[in-house]
């Protein structure tokens, strides 16, 4: 009976104004709204859901106390796998996760896990539920924390709990990591979800020092042997942009899109209240398909630029999540697939002129499984345009490997780290993008909650 | 004392402050090359300034800053006691000199170039040097006397310290690479040249000093945003290959880097307003440009 509901469709900004400002698109369930999205929950005895949540929330669990109405009741289920509902309810690739194997999408709609995960989150930080340090008992023990990303928050928040005395440093002067300076407002509010979500963190006790570059203000080798850490997380990121190396790339116009949403997202350039300034270009081209690129075109897009994507791929192949490139589409973001720009080309005063293209067609799949696309000789044209954002991924940043004794990294330039996440040096753990390259904040905040347990076993073996 | 205060506060020249900072992780590390950022207030640039003295004892940095911009000129209004939101730090990498044994550095003769508030970062690397016993060469250069800072400082440290402007107010009458050539055609021989100041200045040091083959080391005042390697605003050409001034620098071979693509992307935020401002500026009284927006 339940799946003869049809999804519950979540109400939205319409596209052409939210074209215009930086608003979230998504307005998320009511109540009623989520209690009858809820019903549609077949409640699996074997929920494949769960298995496909890479930290394996119960979900049937959580939706059906969704349905009874204990709102509270749902947020300690998840809360027992996830750290951040608000957040991953709002950013997780659910078509490729919980709602991608959803029974219900077999013949029709899966469950909109998402949206009700969202919900439960957005309830408990609007009902002020902020948890407390009460009861914790404290066991003297200090764990340093580096980066205050996703993967940082969950594992400090898991050490807190536990009783140890949590420092995080961060290098920038805003804590939140990728939540922060990455992904913008208009999909994850600052004030209202992430302020509230370390507001959280720090009502555990977690101490957040912002503005200590780890491997330049302090290094790992100093907070365990001058200021008296027991153990290290880090869990700095992948935030190095690459750039695709070709000619005219450091003309003016050309930024990455990490650039382009620090300036945004962080220091509020899209405000006339804030000093930094912002290139608003009148036709912008992103070069790229994941979530950052989508992020970085909506943005271009928010300030007022005609805004272009270019991906050497298909639309089939998009990394972003199908979401992000439906409301893309929806505000009027152009899609040039199947196309790589070769060259971008300089006017006389070395602006950006145009960005000069290759169209593409699919070869045979590559080790990674996609069909690599093949560059058609003589299919060569030129884009016009006055900005170009790359945003073609990230790699970590290099600083803390090479200012660490014993901390090994890989070809990639990722810390290697064990099943346990312990590092190569007795005492330093690492996870999320360090470790795994750039990937998603679920996957960031599961490492950290399994590093939280690691450290434990750790501090307990000393 | 309150994390980012400012202990004191200096007018060295018209629009150029100097400021003693309450910051005590930073100053317990930084190292004469290196650079930190200030974000003034809540809504604040990241303006990154050189480090131009450190007294880890007392958790103190010193910034030099010429109000040019708007978030220059936000920085420079600040005074005694009050706090910045934040100062980020050290950036870059120290100067190669640290790298140096004693016996290396006493061996060399150095000759630094400061042009305009280039004073302000050269300042720790010639004091590194007098501490080692040192004497090394510093050439300040402004464009009039009034607008020449540190001098007194430098002195204290060596007694090699020439002056140049550029209408002869105040010692020779000439750019800083007249001077330079007319310092070598006398009979003096560097073996290493560091200059830091305004990037035009910089350029041309560079090609003196390559016509004279003298190794050459700049400092590049890049535009960037958070300074950690993020975000690539502050990328440079230097022998071809593209470098992050951030955290591959902030100093590099002089004879290596692309200083036409440097002008060029320094001016990249430069607002028509802030072109005008500038121009009006060079005219009637400001130096060079060390560092900020």
């Amino acid at each position: 009976m339940a799946n003869k509901i049809p999804r519950v469709p979540v109400r939205e900004q319409a596209p052409a104004v939210r074209a215009t400002n930086f608003e979230e698109v998504c307005y998320g369930y009511n109540v009623e709204e989520a209690q009858l999205e809820a019903s549609r929950c077949l409640n699996c005895k074997n929920p494949r859901c769960m298995n496909a949540c890479p930290v394996n929330i119960n979900i049937p669990k959580f939706i059906s106390e969704i349905l009874s109405g204990d709102f509270k009741a749902a947020a300690n289920t998840i809360s027992e796998d996830s750290l951040l509902p608000s957040v991953c309810g709002r950013v997780c690739p659910q078509e490729t996760q919980c709602e991608g194997s959803c029974i219900l999408g077999v013949k029709g709609e899966s469950v909109s896990i998402g949206k009700l995960e969202r919900f439960v989150g957005d309830w408990t930080l609007e009902n002020g539920d902020f948890g407390s340090a009460e009861g914790i008992v404290k066991n003297g023990k200090k764990i340093a924390v580096v980066g205050s990303g996703p993967a940082g928050l969950a594992c400090a928040a898991d050490l807190a709990k536990l009783g140890y005395e949590v420092t995080i440093f961060e290098a920038l002067h805003k804590a939140g990591g990728v939540l922060a300076y990455g992904i913008p407002e208009f999909r994850l509010p600052k004030s209202k979800i992430l302020d509230n979500e370390l507001k959280k963190v720090k009502a555990l006790g977690v101490k957040i020092e912002t503005d200590v570059i780890i491997g330049r203000t302090s290094t790992i080798d100093s907070l365990m042997n001058d200021e008296g850490f027991s153990a290290v997380f880090v869990a700095s990121g992948a935030g190095l942009p690459k750039f695709m190396g070709i000619e005219g790339e450091n003309l003016n116009g050309v930024v990455s899109a990490n650039e382009y949403l620090t300036r945004v997202n962080l220091m509020k350039a899209f405000s006339s209240e804030y000093d930094t300034p912002i290139l608003v270009g009148e036709k912008t081209v992103v070069v790229g398909g994941g979530n950052v690129a989508m992020d970085a075109v909506r943005t271009a897009k928010r300030l007022g630029s005609d805004a272009y994507i270019v991906y050497r791929r298909g639309e089939e192949e998009l990394p972003a999540r199908k979401e992000e490139v439906h409301h893309a589409k929806e505000e009027g973001i152009n899609f040039e697939m199947l196309t790589n720009p070769i060259e971008i080309l300089s006017d006389d005063k070395g602006w950006v002129k145009a960005v000069r293209c290759i169209r593409q067609e699919l070869g045979e799949p590559d080790e990674s499984g996609r069909r690599s696309p093949q560059p058609i000789p003589g299919s060569e044209f030129e884009i016009e345009c006055d900005s170009v954002i790359m945003a073609l991924g990230t790699s970590p940043n290099p600083l803390i490997a090479n200012t660490t004794n014993g901390l090994e990294k890989n070809r990639r330039g990722c810390l290697v780290a064990d099943e346990t996440l312990a590092t190569t040096r007795k005492g330093v753990f690492a996870g999320g993008d360090t470790v795994s390259g750039a990937a998603t904040v679920i996957l960031a905040m599961g490492a950290g909650r399994r590093a939280a347990k690691s450290i434990d076993e750790y501090c307990k073996s000393l | 004392m309150n994390n980012f205060q400012i202990k004191e506060r200096k007018d060295l020249a018209p629009s150029i402050v100097l400021m003693d900072v309450y910051s005590p992780r930073l100053a317990n590390v930084a190292l004469p090359g290196q650079f930190l950022i200030v974000v003034a207030d809540e809504k604040g640039e990241r303006v990154p300034l050189t480090i131009c003295d450190y007294n880890r004892e007392e958790g103190i940095v010193t910034i030099v800053i010429q109000a040019i911009g708007a978030s220059t000129k936000k920085i420079c209004g600040f005074k005694e006691g009050d706090c910045f939101r934040d100062v980020v730090g050290p950036l870059g990498n120290p100067s190669e000199l640290v790298e140096k044994t004693d016996e290396e550095l006493s061996s060399m003769n150095i000759m630094f170039i400061a042009g305009g508030l280039g004073a302000a970062p050269v300042y720790p690397q010639v004091r590194y040097l007098a501490e080692r016993g040192i004497k090394a060469h510093v050439i300040i250069g402004a464009k009039t006397k009034g607008l020449v800072i540190m001098e007194k400082e430098f002195r204290k440290l060596t007694p090699n310290v020439h002056i140049a402007t550029d209408d002869g107010s105040y010692g020779f009458h000439g750019l800083v690479t007249d001077l330079l050539k007319s310092l070598v055609a006398e009979g003096n021989k560097f073996d290493l040249v560091v200059a830091i100041g305004p990037m035009i200045m910089m350029k041309f040091a560079a090609l003196t000093t390559k016509a004279l083959g003298i190794r050459t080391i700049v400092s590049l005042n890049s535009l960037m945003v958070d300074g950690t390697g993020m975000c690539g605003a502050c990328r440079v050409s230097v022998g071809g290959k593209t470098r992050f001034a951030c955290v591959e620098g902030p100093e590099f071979d002089g004879h290596e880097v692309d200083f036409d693509q440097a002008l060029r992307r320094g001016g990249m935020y430069r607002t028509l307003e802030q072109r005008c401002n500038e121009e009006h500026d060079h005219k009637c009284n400001i130096g060079g440009t060390g560092n900020g927006k």
